[in-house]
């Protein structure tokens, strides 16, 4: 095993309970800033809390501290010391350690059998009745227990998230980083985890840095909350000192309201009504309802709310990908089942999210990408033989007028940029008369140049009369681009405003899971 | 517009390399093949250079060896369609041999009461009973992958097992011939519904009829709307869906099409070789075909050459044995190699330095 890596001497940390600070961090990838001079300070034994919405730079910032990216810039200091982690073997060396939102338990195996071969130095040949003393010795001195027998298959969520943190102790970790360890457990279960952790931060055992989605977590078991947005740290404080609201304001910006962008024209009929949509969430476990949505001809619908509460599995729903258990979807009055000859009777389009995963064949070719919609059209009817001067002719036509910068229109669509792939998917589904347009996240990951130019895109086919549904976890966007607010929260809608009247404090009670 | 005006000669340059990559990585990863292939001969105290030249001549350096190789390329191109066309929608289908069998089966089994009928008649109702059972074979492999999510590379392969059984039973009980003795065989084809040989050659039409399917489904993937649709879903079925395409039409539609290849490939064994079905429909040329379509890449077109290829090692076979004292499973031992030379260059994809786009 290698020596731990500290910059000043070959004193040993002192034990019980680290601390870890981070020093003007700072990451970037190319030209785009995740992380912008983050300085975050864990004291020893104390549990803090980390918020910020999709893509503040929460996990980026955690994957800097064990040693998965390396920092642009920025320092990090373990124990007061500056440590120099290179890879996540050094963080582990230094007692830092990291539980995943998803388990990273073998299920077939027992409960004993995960915890010894997590060890770095198990031995090749295992000395179970060993082992099992020391397992039980350790079992013995924890504050709470998972049966050694047990393979985890047969563990409850909770317990196996019991066994990841058990696990990291049994490492030797103290300094714990959880990253939304509650998103797969029940309320019950959360705080039975979250209980047992925060007694061991004020046992001096562990300091625990936690990213999380729920204020009521942050409230009940943490000491200190620092606020993550657009990369910066937008906030810092005792738990105490802080309401909800206060939080809320702070994760979703509330130094500047964004106003509607400029429009015109006035709301038409309704285009897209949505009655009593039921449908499994990705877990199967829960379910998603949505009462009642409708979205008229000539208007943005921007649906707001934290990652998770839904919102994709809705979008899954409306392009066909998901079956709805029951309920009614209509388009223009008539019922919708999302295939291709609705989708181009009804003049419906859709813009998914990560384009390159969702509405792009990544090997396929740029001007291929670019005729998903139309290759099978020709005029008003359908054609079986492609025409590829058509094909080619009308991709660089749409390159040109969305700007799409391709060095090759006729090599993969992957080998584009973030902005590029979403500009040519906008190209596409833009082009031709648009009555509805589902939108999920259309901005996520891109640069700023790219962003207010599809965001303008967007806001210009609803001046033009389209009906426009918007699911952003970005409240500035839903804020920006909606004539009409609603919030999403585990698989409802719970709240709807006319952007008007929309107030960011009372969008983040409801995106926060609580009903005023 | 400008930008890409602007780039047009690098573009042109990129487009050629990019065309280029399809063929010499499959190119590179045979010789590669075929270099570690000679070093298992060298393992053995057998000359390489003689091994390829015995090759060559057993394959290519005659008339006869010519039409020997021909021959074994019929069946071939339509055992390696079995493989390609589920492949462009993303289907891993190894289990062509089993249709292959069925199909030759039902061609031996429909000409039983067929025996007066003239063969403009009898000939394209046995290939269609063989084509039908080949489709409904893989088709089954599809079925099952898109309503129960069974994993098409096992079922498939599963199936083939089972589809041999099958023969095997049908041939030895209820369809035996009694007179076949030494081998069961179902009753021998009536004269008139035995295929000939292709004019001035000694090969039989079954090499035409593959010729045309490849070139068909050459036509089919690049060039129809069908084809284009299952491009899309073999290069992102989330991005099909969201385009409403009919992924679960297209993946019962081509694994069907690519089932009803290999039964006619079946029904020319039949027609053209044996004179009836029997045990030899296993002859592995199912097999071979999953490597012919992974070299060709599932491109139609290239499945012509490399068939023939193919079929060349296997004509050479026999002459190998004889000359060289190596056992028959010498060649299977080489399109091992090649095959796994084929799947590890996939990674090569966008890698190699020649390839790389200045960025």
């Amino acid at each position: 095993m290698r020596p731990p890596v500290t910059a000043i001497g070959a004193d040993p940390l002192p034990p019980g309970a680290l601390e870890v600070e981070t020093v003007g961090m700072t990451m970037r990838f190319g030209s785009f800033t995740a992380l912008e001079d983050v300085s975050i300070r864990v004291a020893p034994g104390t549990f803090h809390a980390l918020l910020g919405e999709n893509g503040a730079g929460k996990s980026t910032l955690v994957k800097c501290i064990m040693g998965f990216y390396h920092a642009t810039a920025g320092q990090l200091m373990v124990g007061r010391r500056e440590a120099e982690i290179a890879d996540p073997r050094d963080a582990r060396a230094l007692g830092m350690g990291m539980v995943y939102q998803h388990f990273t338990l073998v299920p077939s195996l027992t409960v004993a059998e995960n915890l010894v071969i997590s060890r770095a130095d198990a031995p090749v040949v295992i000395d179970w009745a060993k082992e099992r003393a020391g397992l039980e010795a350790f079992m013995a001195a924890m504050p709470f227990r998972v049966p050694l027998d047990q393979p985890v298959a047969r563990l409850a969520a909770g317990e196996k998230q019991k066994l990841e943190i058990l696990k990291q102790l049994y490492l030797g970790s103290r300094f714990l980083i959880l990253d939304e360890p509650t998103s797969v457990l029940t309320p019950d279960e959360a705080d039975e985890v979250l209980g047992h952790v925060r007694g061991l931060c004020e046992a001096g055992e562990i300091s625990v840095l936690m990213i999380t989605h729920k204020f009521r977590e942050v409230t009940a078991f943490a000491d200190e909350v620092s606020v993550l947005r657009r990369g910066r740290l937008v906030g810092q404080g005792h738990v105490a000192d802080l309401s909800h609201a206060q939080m809320a304001a702070m994760m979703i910006g509330a130094e500047k309201e964004q106003r509607p962008v400029a429009r015109s024209g006035l709301r038409g009929a309704p285009m897209l009504e949505l009655r009593g949509v039921k449908a499994a969430d990705r877990s199967g476990l829960k379910e998603i309802a949505v009462e009642s949505l409708t979205v008229h001809a000539g208007e943005i619908v921007g649906i707001a709310g934290i990652s998770g509460n839904g919102q994709m599995e809705l979008m899954e729903v409306l392009t066909g990908q998901r079956a709805a258990r029951g309920g009614e979807i209509r388009v223009q009055g008539v019922p919708y089942g999302a295939t291709r000859a609705e989708a181009q009777s009804h003049a419906v389009r859709y813009l998914p999210e990560e384009p390159l995963r969702n509405a792009c064949a990544p090997r396929m070719s740029v001007i291929e990408n670019i005729a998903f919609r139309s290759f099978d059209r020709n005029g008003a009817g359908r054609r079986f033989w492609l025409s590829a001067n058509e094909m080619r002719a009308a991709a660089r036509d749409l390159i040109g007028a969305f700007k799409v910068k391709v060095a090759d229109p006729d090599g993969p669509i992957a080998a584009l940029s973030g902005g590029n792939v979403q500009r040519a998917v906008l190209a596409r589904e833009l082009t031709g008369e648009v009555k509805l347009l589902v939108i999920s996240n259309p901005c996520f990951g891109l640069d700023f140049a790219a962003v207010s130019e599809i965001r303008a895109r967007i806001v210009a086919a609803r001046n033009a009369g389209a009906a426009v549904l918007l699911m952003s976890e970005d409240l500035d966007e839903v804020l920006e681009l909606s004539d009409r607010v609603l919030v999403m929260s585990e698989g409802r809608i719970t709240y709807e405003v006319p952007a008007a009247e929309a107030k960011i404090a009372e969008i983040g009670h409801y995106m926060g899971g609580h009903a005023a | 517009m400008a930008v890409v005006e602007a780039q047009g000669t690098g573009g042109g340059a990129m487009a050629a390399l990019r065309r280029a990559e399809p063929v010499v990585i499959p190119v590179l990863a045979l010789l590669a093949g075929l270099a570690v292939f000679a070093l298992f001969l060298l393992t053995q105290g057998k000359s390489p250079i003689a091994f390829f030249g015995y090759v060559w001549q057993g394959a290519f350096g005659s008339a006869f060896s010519w039409m020997n190789t021909l021959s074994r390329a019929a069946p071939l191109l339509l055992a390696a369609l079995c493989v390609a066309l589920p492949a462009r929608l993303g289907l891993v289908v190894i289990g062509g041999e089993g249709a292959i069998v069925l199909g030759g089966l039902a061609a031996g089994a429909v000409a039983l009461p067929l025996a007066g009928v003239p063969a403009a008649v009898g000939l394209p109702l046995m290939a269609l009973a063989a084509m039908l059972v080949g489709a409904v074979w893989i088709g089954m492999a599809g079925a099952l992958r898109h309503y129960r999510g069974v994993n098409e590379t096992i079922s498939s392969l599963l199936l083939a097992y089972i589809a041999i059984a099958l023969m095997n039973h049908l041939v030895e009980g209820p369809l035996r011939d009694p007179e076949s003795l030494n081998k069961p065989s179902t009753a021998p084809l009536a004269e008139g519904l035995r295929v000939g040989m292709l004019p001035g050659m000694d090969v039989h039409w079954g090499l035409v009829f593959g010729i045309i399917a490849c070139v068909v489904a050459w036509v089919l993937v690049e060039r129809t709307s069908w084809g284009f649709a299952a491009r899309i879903a073999g290069g992102n079925v989330r991005a099909a869906e969201v385009q409403g395409l009919p992924v679960g039409r297209l993946i019962l539609g081509f694994t069907a099409l690519g089932g009803a290849c290999a039964g006619l490939a079946g029904f020319f064994e039949v027609a053209a070789v044996h004179g009836s079905a029997n045990a030899s429909l296993a002859a592995g040329y199912g097999y071979t075909g999953i490597l012919i379509a992974f070299l060709a890449r599932h491109n139609g077109l290239a499945i012509l050459p490399v068939a023939v290829l193919l079929a060349g090692f296997d004509a050479s076979s026999g002459l190998i044995q004889r000359r060289m004292d190596l056992p028959d499973a010498t060649m299977q031992v080489l399109q091992g190699i090649v095959f796994m030379a084929i799947l590890m260059s996939d990674a090569a994809y966008g890698r190699l330095p020649f390839f790389k786009a200045k960025g």
